[in-house]
């Protein structure tokens, strides 16, 4: 059914069609009304879910992995600081491949303490195990949350899944949004079944001390699930687009990537603002188009360079750091064309968006200008020069 | 019991008092028991994959998180309809409760979880090399409160953790010792025929930490109990409904002297004054030797 609704609302009715039986967070913005409306639906008897509310993100990120852990399908959401607090927790979850689904509200680091949308804290994570997919409108962040579920629950990958969003553009903003019935998810999405639990009838020690005999093959297994997922995932949006009707790739997603010279890559909300530029640049002949990465981890290497073979010039635009590095998501696009016959003459990097600084149209024609000269590394649009003067005497 | 549900061939050390301990806590609570650890000793030296001691469901995730990990279980439990019948113990070591795990374990106990939470109170990180924790009693000499020309060891006294627990309103919390295992097992017994958040301390003594004599772990763990250093004391709802009496409180230059960790203060007549002052006030706080019983 269409609701024109907040994406955190819009995103509580998704998570409670999913039929989670325990769900644990902790207050954090712009989080807070995902798990808000969440608790109601429990309180109103719309959702069968033990909430738990505990005393801090490490402990709800601990509550989901004992929950987990137990059989039942578990989920916490959580933005920034708080990600960051449940940061051992999150690489404890997947290394005992327990099938989480988390909602980030992508939000910027302290210090200085910022609550408004980058990409930094999801970012991050990025070499915690956990798959981590990203939502280009709230629509998507929707429907990310069921394929997410059906990804990580799969016997063959049961990892955890990070549905990261924007923080305010997507979890405050408002769109008119279609809410799946319950029969369909029930349909696409079964009851969570197991394969290990804890349960007295058939006890197992799960998280042993395991020595250097034994401890690499796990991180083998973790890095092979991984490279599994970029088939698997696929799948899913296949059998998803079946069930629901709407086509995603999960991966990458190309827009007027046909005969572009020039290819914006970018993660998350910022695609929509680029499509608009690429509208404007397309009808004035430009031969501009975006790909968007929708899976950050895994990181789909072979696709990116795919669709990037044939393009002369590639802007990857970040919005999150490496501090005192190439910026991730550039660093790992250049990575896709090492060694590659067929590559971009040019891959320039540019760091927008930090903190909630705005993204406007003209930020992005920014980018484009840009990318018809020299390479760019790392290089930060809309600073304001009278703000670099300060200094300490 | 009929089957041990914490079987021989783990690691331990030879007169480790926690994995004594650990066997009586989960035989007392029986095959329906689904165990949370946290990282230390205990989890170190029972489960050494692809070896396991543990004849019941068991879980370590971290070194702080058990209270909240053993939360998601209970509430996984009784989502399915499943709670009843299902003992969860949280378990960890004195460093694990009262120092990084004290927020997670306030937390479950303020929630009401139906979990019984035991601290095997080693009194130090005995895992990682004899750091002195909030547990490690006073001038305790430990790698990390070493005694030294301006130091007698550890400067201050045990935090008082059943207090605390007490204090988050739970209707149960019991102190018990390895060199009263009956007691203790009564104590596991009368935590599970109680709905709602539990707590119970449990000294253990380590030889290698305390530097004692392997074949004297029960020994000094009486001695404790004996002096009055480490009171064996019962709060129900709030208030205090039992202790271990005492016919007399011994000296606990006694208990001090079996322990290499005490050995600096051989002749400071001063600093063993002081630890009878604690004995003698947890004589007097826990009425140890009011009406004398036979108990």
């Amino acid at each position: 059914m269409k609701e024109f609704v907040e994406g955190s609302h819009a995103v509580a009715e998704v998570v409670r069609l999913c039929k989670p039986g325990v769900i644990s967070a902790y207050p954090i913005t712009p989080q807070t009304h995902i798990v808000e409306d969440l608790a109601q639906f429990v309180s109103d008897g719309k959702l069968a879910a033990q909430t738990v509310n505990v005393e801090s993100e490490h402990s709800a990120a601990s509550v989901v992995l004992g929950a987990s852990a137990t059989g039942v399908r578990s989920y916490t959401a959580t933005s920034s600081q708080g990600l960051f607090y449940m940061f051992e927790v999150l690489f404890n979850i997947a290394g005992m491949r327990l099938p989480v689904v988390m909602t980030c509200a992508a939000r910027a680091i302290s210090a200085p303490i910022n609550i408004w949308n980058d990409q930094q804290d999801a970012v991050s994570l990025r070499d915690s195990g956990w798959i981590q997919l990203h939502a280009e409108d709230i629509q998507e962040a929707v429907d990310l949350h069921l394929i997410a579920y059906k990804l990580a629950e799969n016997k063959s990958i049961m990892l955890p899944v990070m549905v990261c969003m924007d923080g305010f553009i997507l979890t405050h903003g408002i769109e008119t949004v279609d809410i799946p019935e319950q029969t369909m998810v029930d349909n696409f999405l079964p009851p969570y079944i197991a394969p290990y639990k804890l349960d007295p009838a058939a006890p197992v020690t799960m998280g042993p001390l395991v020595d250097p005999e034994y401890y690499m093959e796990t991180r083998y297994a973790l890095q092979e699930t991984q490279k599994k997922v970029l088939d698997m995932l696929p799948q899913i949006t296949a059998e998803f687009a079946k069930t629901f009707g709407r086509k995603y790739n999960g991966l990458v997603e190309g827009y007027h990537l046909e005969g572009a010279e020039k290819v914006i890559v970018a993660i998350g909300s910022v695609c929509g603002t680029i499509k608009e530029v690429i509208d404007e640049a397309r009808a004035k002949g430009k031969k501009i188009g975006l790909l968007k990465v929708s899976c950050l981890r895994p990181f789909p290497a072979q696709q990116i360079y795919d669709a990037l073979k044939g393009a002369s010039k590639v802007a990857v635009i970040d919005r999150a750091l490496s501090l005192g590095s190439t910026a991730p998501l550039a660093s790992e696009v250049k990575a896709a064309f090492f060694g590659k016959k067929k590559a971009p003459s040019v891959i320039s990097s540019f760091v927008v968006g930090l903190g909630g600084r705005d993204i406007t149209k003209d930020s992005i024609r920014e980018v484009i200008k840009l990318l018809n000269g020299r390479e760019r590394n790392g290089e930060f649009i809309d600073l304001k020069p009278e703000l670099l003067k300060e200094s300490y005497e | 019991m009929n089957k041990n549900l914490f079987v021989s061939g783990h690691t331990a050390c030879a007169g480790c008092g926690q994995s004594l301990a650990a066997r009586l806590v989960i035989d007392a609570s029986g095959p329906n028991t689904i165990v949370v650890n946290n990282t230390g000793c205990l989890e170190v030296f029972s489960t050494k994959y692809p070896e396991s001691a543990w004849e019941v469901p068991f879980i370590h995730s971290l070194f702080e998180n058990c209270a909240a990990v053993a939360s998601g279980v209970e509430s996984a439990l009784k989502f399915m309809g499943k709670k009843d019948g299902i003992n969860i113990i949280a378990q960890a070591g004195d460093g694990g409760t009262a120092d990084i795990g004290l927020q997670a374990l306030s937390g479950m106990l303020e929630r009401g979880h139906d979990i019984l939470y035991v601290c095997y109170d080693n009194e130090a990180y005995m895992n990682t090399g004899v750091q002195r924790s909030g547990l490690t009693p006073f001038d305790s000499n430990t790698t990390t409160s070493p005694s030294g020309k301006q130091s007698f060891g550890n400067l201050r006294p045990k935090k008082a953790l059943p207090e605390i627990a007490v204090a988050h309103g739970i209707p149960y919390v019991a102190t018990a010792s390895v060199a009263f295992p009956q007691d203790i097992q009564r104590k596991v017994k009368k935590a599970f025929s109680i709905k709602g958040p539990k707590y119970m301390q449990i000294h253990v003594p380590c030889p290698l930490g305390w530097r004692h004599d392997s074949g004297l772990t029960l020994t000094v763990a009486k001695s404790a109990v004996e002096t009055g250093l480490y009171p064996l004391f019962e709060y129900e709802n709030g208030q205090l409904s039992a202790v271990r009496k005492l016919a007399q409180a011994k000296p606990v230059e006694e208990y001090l002297k079996m322990q290499g960790r005490f050995k600096h203060l051989t002749g400071a007549a001063e600093e063993i004054k002081k630890i009878q002052e604690i004995a003698d006030n947890n004589v007097r706080k826990y009425g140890l030797r009011d009406q004398v019983s036979g108990n």
